[in-house]
């Protein structure tokens, strides 16, 4: 399936192509620690365990400040 | 993932369990205000400078302060706000604003201290003059000393007799490891929720609400809150020995639930000892600085030893 993901940190968007079904699995192939971002998706703040569905656009927050 | 105490929508997962949005902010702000309470962070009588960089840490700090004082019927008019301007174009500028705005929202006092009218230097200017004179210096390291010394300063100022941060959980432990794996034991001495190992007239006590909120419960309940945090990226941020450690403890965090609140546990129980032995043995007691009369743990403290080397000829 397709995702779509705006990086805050990069303040980019990027199309990804996901053969999982979890956020925790999407996290994993994006070589993203758990501990270090929050996701949302239409303001909604997903834990790992979510299923993603194809077409969702994501928003992945850093908790790590910039300074 | 349903919250384990009234079955919505579980925002995350916490040691205890998952939680949804309400109970969160719950379990949060009951977290923050045990600390304040159990450490005896703040007192009646205390006038309260927080010191605020315009972040996440800062701002949820800074509301909770603000809570707290109302909900145990303490007057809010004893809370000011401390924000430093070191002169870092298109950084500081950027977070100064949301603090601007997030003070005037929670209708506290601001007062944002410049390094250019303190110090007679920017950040940029300093660093400008360091490279020209062949003198390395990290920025972060003059940054951090610039920091220090005008929060006290403006503190004293503004009369307050507690100044609070919002150092984070993740904050100290990766200070705790640091100083651990580079065998520097007396710098620990000065962690813990209330900073220093005694009073000094000079000096006034740092203060650490969130000291048992991780990094990442705190990045969620700003977003939560709606508060207005925008990341930015210091242009002097570097990668560097503590972004290794931070990284090394979420990754363990991340297979071994707890790793970080082990850290910071396992550390308080030794801190006694720690101050004990830095009190014996500390040979630089904090004193005042020959030239400007703030504290210094040497004749000369650091700040002014940065400025004789930038009016150097």
């Amino acid at each position: 399936m397709e995702i779509v993901i705006t990086f805050e940190r990069e303040n980019s968007t990027k199309k990804i192509n996901f053969k999982g079904k979890t956020l925790e699995e999407l996290l994993l192939q994006l070589k993203l620690n758990p501990e270090a971002v929050i996701v949302t998706r239409k303001d909604e703040i997903l834990t790992e365990e979510e299923v993603l569905k194809n077409k969702d656009h994501l928003i992945i927050l850093s908790v790590v400040s910039g300074g | 993932m349903k919250c384990f105490q009234c079955q919505d929508k579980a925002i995350i997962e916490l040691q205890h369990g998952p939680v949804c949005k309400n109970h969160f902010i719950h379990y949060f702000e009951e977290k923050v205000f045990k600390t304040i309470q159990k450490y005896q962070l703040l007192e009646p009588n205390d006038k309260i400078c927080v010191a605020c960089s315009g972040g996440k840490d800062s701002q949820t700090v800074l509301y909770l302060i603000k809570k707290y004082l109302q909900t145990h019927h303490q007057d809010t008019k004893n809370l000011k706000v401390l924000a430093i301007d070191e002169g870092i174009k298109g950084y500081r500028n950027t977070t100064l604003k949301d603090l601007k705005q997030f003070c005037k929202e929670q209708r506290v006092e601001l007062k944002i201290l410049e390094a250019k009218k303190e110090l007679k230097y920017t950040l940029d200017q300093a660093l400008k003059s360091l490279k020209k004179k062949n003198q390395l210096e990290k920025p972060c390291h003059i940054c951090g000393v610039w920091r220090r010394y005008l929060i006290n300063k403006g503190a004293r100022e503004l009369k307050c007799t507690k100044l609070v941060t919002g150092h984070n959980l993740d904050d100290e432990a990766q200070a705790v490891i640091m100083n651990i794996f580079k065998a520097n034991t007396s710098l620990s001495a000065h962690l813990g929720p209330i900073s220093g190992i005694k009073d000094y007239e000079l000096f006034v006590r740092r203060v650490k609400p969130l000291y048992f909120c991780p990094e990442k419960e705190v990045r969620l309940y700003a977003l939560i809150k709606k508060f207005p945090v925008k990341f930015i990226e210091c242009p002097y941020a570097e990668e560097g020995y503590r972004a290794a450690i931070r990284d090394m403890l979420n990754n363990f965090e991340n297979k071994y639930k707890g790793t970080k609140q082990g850290v910071i546990s396992s550390f308080l129980q030794i801190l006694p000892l720690i101050k004990e032995k830095e009190i014996k043995t500390n040979t630089k007691p904090l004193r005042e600085c020959k030239i400007c009369h703030e504290p210094a743990n040497q004749e000369v403290c650091h700040a002014c030893k940065i400025l004789g080397v930038l009016n150097e000829k």
